[in-house]
């Protein structure tokens, strides 16, 4: 204002952008679209590429034959495998997300900042970074090596695993949803007389419930894509069964094991397999995104 | 003053007299004499603080204040920010240690019964001390019922006695009008001051002895604010209130005793005409005139 009034500017109280800011301006621009370009090129790619190479393989024996093969030299479809991998990972999401909801809840509502909450967090953060080879190695040692249960490799076994990789991912993601509870909500809760266990579960667990089955929905999406935890653990298999003490087939490790085969119809069905295992865990993704925008259309946190 | 209120049964009051006589407050039901009595007609509680310190960790933010909060008027609690006013306001039904590193020395009575007394019964003390905070707070995952009925529900409440008394509840809250045709609405599409009255009507639902009130009106607009000080004087004939406000004409317009806290300290009590006009201590005679705070 003051050096407006002390030397007054002939071409108006507001200059215009220079030159000089517009041209940086451009450039940083075409900068991040180029960034943004070439991180969704491969991404596209890679979906297309799936989806021409694997769609052909789609047909109605595809998805309910066996990968046996029969007498006149039908190679199969992947029943078995997609079975598998939803006895599987549906095993493993049974313990990994109750499991995973009720440290969350330790740490955000009664841990704090109490030494063992302390360690809890750390160890969560460790496990989140470990490769998923390492839980399959672990549980072919302690469990498969042992056999417990009375059989070496299981499906129970491949759940275990998948369980491990599951837990610090529903873990974490249920532990910032939860924190994202205002703590008004709480306090309201227990100054009407809520001894704290309502509290959690008339009021906090309701008004994350959305954030935690999104979180949810992604770990199982992640963990339906694993192939290395399941290969010495429910290994590969051709039949299905429903005896999770069996060892199992699933989508994963009937791709790896059909592309190793000098056989183009086999690689043809692992391809269709592929396909498979992609739309399965996008309609996951799909599911949890719906959850997470109508939660957020109600305003909740 | 409300059929519905009257002509229900006063156990909770009932229940809760039954225990203070014994000098406790844990939670188990007693016969009481004045079980038939209905609600409105107990007398009204009186609270006391004897020697109440709080601390957040080592600060220490309520200094030794004994006070009493009579049964018979609104009494008001001013003082500028971080006196210490809610914070001692919250000791009163334990929220205060719901806060981590936050702990209470002294004691605080409700009629006599120690409330920081060995074995009380922290639930059992909120139940009979209800609280309504600065910002209106429904439950956002609950409609307008549900949130008036959620303490209900916390105390276990029966099924048949929900219903009357959300509706006398939302009644007593001067909200029943607006939302008796919307009351499987969620609680959040109220406009702030409606949600404020939704919270005062669901810490009214539960029936307490004593409401406490920090700083209800300070996100609410001049005609909400209005209403929720209409409301506290119809209230008051019932209740025990006890207001936090930043608000000096607020203190004026509501309550009958004033207290005056700075630095975590009673400064000085007394008849809210005496404190805003002649008060005692040269401090509270500054806050009053603005000279500070």
């Amino acid at each position: 204002m003051e050096s407006a009034s002390l030397s007054p500017r002939p071409r108006g109280f507001l200059p215009p952008v220079s030159g000089r800011r517009r041209r940086v301006d451009r450039f940083a621009r075409s900068l991040l679209w180029l960034a943004a370009g070439v991180a969704v090129v491969p991404l596209v790619l890679v979906i297309f590429y799936i989806l021409s190479k694997g769609l052909g393989a789609w047909s109605a024996e595809f998805f309910t034959t066996d990968p046996t093969g029969d007498f006149f030299g039908n190679q199969g479809g992947v029943k078995s495998a997609i079975l598998g991998t939803i006895e599987i990972v549906g095993a493993a999401a049974l313990v990994a997300v109750p499991l995973g909801v009720g440290v969350a809840l330790y740490l955000t509502e009664y841990g704090g900042d109490a030494r063992l909450a302390k360690a809890v967090r750390f160890f969560v953060d460790v496990m989140t970074g470990v490769p998923s080879i390492v839980f399959g190695l672990f549980i072919y040692l302690t469990l498969v090596l042992a056999g417990t249960g009375g059989s070496s490799f299981a499906g129970w076994k491949g759940s275990a695993a998948l369980a491990l990789l599951m837990l610090p991912i529903v873990t974490r993601s249920a532990e910032v949803v939860l924190q994202l509870v205002p703590a008004s909500l709480r306090e309201a809760a227990l100054a009407l007389g809520a001894p704290r266990w309502k509290a959690i579960a008339r009021v906090i667990l309701p008004s994350a419930a959305s954030g935690i089955v999104t979180g949810s929905l992604l770990a199982i999406a992640r963990a339906a894509g694993e192939t290395a935890p399941l290969l010495f653990t429910a290994t590969i298999v051709k039949a299905t069964t429903f005896d999770l003490n069996q060892p199992m087939n699933s989508l994963p490790a009937q791709i790896f094991q059909d592309l190793k085969q000098p056989n183009d119809e086999l690689v043809q069905r692992a391809w269709g397999a592929a396909v498979t295992l992609v739309a399965m865990i996008l309609v996951i993704t799909l599911i949890a995104k719906l959850i997470q925008r109508r939660s957020r259309v109600q305003g909740a946190p | 003053m409300n059929p519905n209120r009257i002509d229900a049964p006063g156990r909770e009051a009932g229940e809760l007299s039954g225990q203070l006589e014994n000098g406790e407050l844990t939670g188990a039901t007693g016969p009481s004499p004045r079980e038939a009595v209905p609600w409105p007609a107990v007398a009204k509680r009186q609270v006391e603080l004897r020697r109440l310190s709080a601390y957040y960790g080592d600060h220490l933010a309520v200094k030794q204040v004994s006070l009493r909060f009579s049964g018979s008027d609104v009494t008001a609690i001013i003082g500028p920010s971080g006196c210490g006013k809610s914070t001692m306001v919250r000791c009163v039904n334990r929220m205060h240690e719901e806060t981590p590193g936050a702990r209470a020395e002294g004691e605080v009575l409700l009629d006599g019964a120690d409330l920081y007394g060995p074995g009380v019964d922290v639930v059992a003390v909120r139940r009979a001390i209800g609280m309504v905070f600065q910002k209106p707070n429904p439950f956002p995952t609950m409609s307008i019922f549900d949130n008036v009925a959620s303490g209900l529900r916390f105390t276990g409440t029966g099924r048949g006695e929900i219903e009357d008394r959300v509706h006398a509840a939302l009644r007593e809250a001067g909200l029943w009008d607006e939302v008796k045709d919307r009351l499987g609405k969620p609680g959040l599409g109220l406009s702030g001051g409606q949600q404020q009255r939704l919270c005062i009507a669901r810490a009214l639902a539960v029936e307490p002895e004593v409401l406490l009130m920090d700083e209800p009106c300070s996100a609410l607009d001049p005609v909400a604010t209005l209403r929720i000080e209409e409301l506290i004087g119809e209230l008051k004939e019932r209740v025990t209130i006890v207001i936090v406000t930043h608000n000096m004409q607020q203190a004026a317009r509501v309550a009958g005793t004033t207290v005056f806290m700075l630095d975590g300290e009673l400064v000085e009590v007394g008849p809210t005409e005496k404190l805003f006009t002649n008060p005692d201590d040269e401090r509270t005679e500054q806050y009053v005139t603005g000279k500070f705070g």
